[in-house]
């Protein structure tokens, strides 16, 4: 096979993969200051990429442009749900967690289906064929406009993180419970922040991920389990992790499905996941757990 | 006294003579009594996939036998009673409510669009000799088990690949031109390997001008088909051929138009690349794809009169094989019945295997059935996408427009 197609695939993955590593973000910074493993998290940015739908056949709105009123949506549905539902279950069992939040996953999936049916939607932006030619590679311009987006979107989050005041608390959190508490900082509010900060990134990855893919109400559940593999292969609790991850598992996808067969892209995924357990069980960029 | 004496009389001439007049007037009447029952609507169970994963397509059937009723009252037949069945796109419940309509009193099944929902209901309908009439069903084995009460007017998967090939020399002949090279990406279910498989045996039997480079499989759920078709695109063909459903006939157009490849040829064999949904997305990029399907014959008065009905009662959408094939089953049944004279499921089953329907809808010379109950005379078609609208290529009987050839450059249709 040409050179030019492994790399008009490989950047195709990485496109993909940027994108699949800011919907993983969400997750991972939920679980690292909050400490609970959101199992509703591929379910909420299907929600996100409905949203997008709906304002794109009722408004003509592009997805691109309404990514932050959506991902202002889930932040506030995010914050809701932690504050509400999640924050009695922070010090219960795990399985406890688990069950409450795949209890949410089925209600939005089924929720979803009966408002929208199973039928799968897109939106048909102008530039949804468009692709730029450079020397041998043609790049899909939706996933170049996506992938931009998320890096910019990452970028946000980082410096959020590092450079704000609530960024600097919300980490005093994950780092010390009882320090933080100790410091006054308000904990329950600034782990329900962190839950809706989880959800504003895939209220973002959503709208990015509609322009690549098609949504049914039947994806959640496959989205939650990619960013698992994601967070799980890049590090729980790593934010760069997630997007290293990301990329890798793109990558890995569009690779294997173009040397081996492509019905089997995501058996490589998996692979992987298994190997980074069985070597490095941290993740490539987690933390080894003292 | 003489009352009670009266009221226990045993027989008198005047019971007699009333009993002796009743009786000739039920034996005298008995004719009548046989139209009087023929009069009454045939009872028809129909299955269909109502909800589960085929449910848009069973709901799509369920057009055909809505518009059915008025066309079969003008062509002069019974009228049928419906009686409606969702198999939920599952195989034990398409035999369990088979079981149920015949015990509610159906007196002939028609259905079921899906070949295992439908091997399953034939059993049923075997065992307790009630007729089955499938409406879509390409599976051959349905029809050489040897049953004596199941009736096929659909072509089975053998019959659809023989005319899918032939159709293709029949528009290569037209245009002048055939493709020298070919891909072929497929579905990897149950369907779409059995119709790799199928065209890989089938193959070498026609002398197509053509050669298989390379058959790509993938997954139907797959969201993104971009590496499968930068794969298609590498190997050079000249015609690209799909085995496909909707969501990917989609898919697999937007990377076309992507990865700026437009290929000699879109040769499809099955659904999505002619479905009102495909024309409707894509606008003036679904033009040009050739889909060798079973469909129906345009030429014919019939088909006419099917399309002003589904025109009518369902504006915007197009006639196809699901209304086409569903409508023909209960045009079966109808003819069946009038003919038989009786809803007794061995008289109706005598009457199907007897059937010489020539004003009909699906091209060929019409519906007769062989000694199996499968109607080998049905022809496949060669239809084109052109203007948001299907024209028919071949077989030439059957055409009402010649081939767009070459497939026109997807970065120059404005």
């Amino acid at each position: 096979m040409p050179l030019d197609l492994y790399l008009n695939v490989a950047v195709s993955g990485v496109l993909t993969g940027l994108v699949y590593g800011l919907m993983a973000l969400g997750l991972s910074v939920i679980f690292g200051v909050v400490r609970v493993v959101n199992f509703a998290h591929g379910e909420m940015m299907t929600v996100a990429m409905y949203i997008a739908v709906t304002l794109f056949s009722t408004l003509h709105l592009d997805p691109l442009v309404m990514l932050v009123p959506i991902a202002v949506v889930l932040f506030a549905f995010g914050y809701v749900l932690q504050a509400g539902l999640i924050n009695p279950f922070i010090n219960r069992p795990e399985h406890s967690q688990f069950l409450l939040l795949v209890g949410v996953a089925i209600i939005i999936v089924n929720g979803l289906l009966i408002i929208f049916g199973p039928s799968s939607q897109n939106v048909q932006v102008a530039y949804a064929f468009d692709s730029f030619q450079v020397g041998p590679l043609i790049i899909d311009a939706t996933k170049a406009y996506a992938a931009v987006a998320a890096v910019a979107v990452s970028a946000a989050l980082f410096i959020f993180f590092r450079s704000t005041m609530l960024g600097t608390s919300i980490r005093a959190c994950a780092d010390n419970y009882t320090g933080a508490l100790v410091v006054g900082l308000n904990v329950k509010r600034l782990y329900a922040l962190t839950f809706a900060l989880g959800a504003a990134c895939v209220g973002a990855a959503g709208p990015m991920l509609l322009l690549i893919f098609d949504v049914t109400p039947a994806a959640g559940p496959a989205y939650t389990l990619l960013a698992f593999v994601i967070v799980i292969t890049g590090g729980l609790g790593s934010m760069p992790g997630a997007l290293v991850g990301g990329v890798l598992i793109g990558l890995t996808e569009a690779i294997a499905g173009l040397v081996f067969t492509p019905s089997a892209k995501s058996m490589f995924a998996f692979a992987i996941l298994v190997l980074v357990l069985l070597f490095r069980p941290q993740g490539i960029m987690g933390k080894r757990a003292a | 006294m003489k009352k009670k004496s009266q009221s226990k009389a045993a027989l008198t001439r005047r019971s007699f003579s009333t009993g002796l007049g009743a009786a000739g007037i039920v034996a005298g009447t008995a004719p009548f009594n046989i139209v009087r029952a023929q009069g009454a609507a045939l009872k028809v169970g129909v299955l269909l996939p109502r909800s589960g994963y085929q449910a848009s397509i069973g709901q799509d059937c369920q057009r055909g036998v809505d518009v059915s009723a008025g066309i079969l009252k003008d062509l002069g037949l019974p009228s049928l009673q419906i009686m409606n069945a969702d198999t939920e796109t599952n195989v034990d419940v398409a035999r369990s409510r088979a079981e149920k309509l015949i015990s509610d009193g159906a007196q002939l099944l028609v259905g079921a669009f899906d070949s295992g929902q439908t091997s399953a209901i034939a059993q049923v309908a075997e065992q307790k000799g009630i007729p089955l009439v499938i409406n879509i069903a390409a599976a051959p084995p349905i029809t050489e088990q040897g049953y004596k009460f199941v009736f096929r007017n659909f072509p089975t998967g053998v019959m659809i690949l023989r005319d899918a090939f032939l159709n293709q020399k029949e528009i290569f002949q037209i245009t002048g031109s055939a493709p020298k090279t070919a891909v072929m990406l497929h579905v990897n279910d149950t369907y779409g390997t059995s119709i790799q498989k199928g065209m890989a045996a089938m193959f070498p039997k026609f002398d197509m001008p053509y050669q298989i480079l390379q058959e790509i499989a993938y997954d139907p759920t797959a969201r993104d088909l971009s590496v499968e078709v930068a794969k298609a695109k590498a190997t050079g063909a000249e015609a690209f051929i799909a085995v496909s459903r909707l969501n990917d006939a989609i898919l697999l157009t937007r990377e076309l138009i992507k990865q700026r490849w437009t290929p000699m040829a879109v040769l499809a064999i099955g659904p999505g690349w002619y479905e009102d949904q495909y024309l409707k997305t894509l606008g003036k990029l679904s033009d040009g794809p050739i889909s060798l399907v079973p469909w129906f014959d345009p030429n014919k008065k019939l088909s006419k009169v099917l399309e002003a009905a589904l025109a009518k009662a369902y504006p915007g959408v197009g006639m196809s094989t699901n209304h086409v094939y569903t409508f023909e089953a209960l045009l079966v049944a109808a003819d069946a019945y009038k003919r038989a004279g009786s809803a007794d499921p061995k008289a109706l089953a005598d009457a199907i295997r007897t059937t010489n329907i020539t004003n009909n809808v699906s091209p060929g010379p019409g519906i007769m059935f062989d000694a199996k109950g499968q109607n080998d005379k049905l022809k496949g078609s060669a239809i084109q996408n052109r203007g948001g609208k299907l024209v028919t290529l071949a077989p030439k009987e059957a055409a009402d427009a010649k081939p767009e050839w070459p497939l026109k450059p997807y970065d120059k249709r404005g």
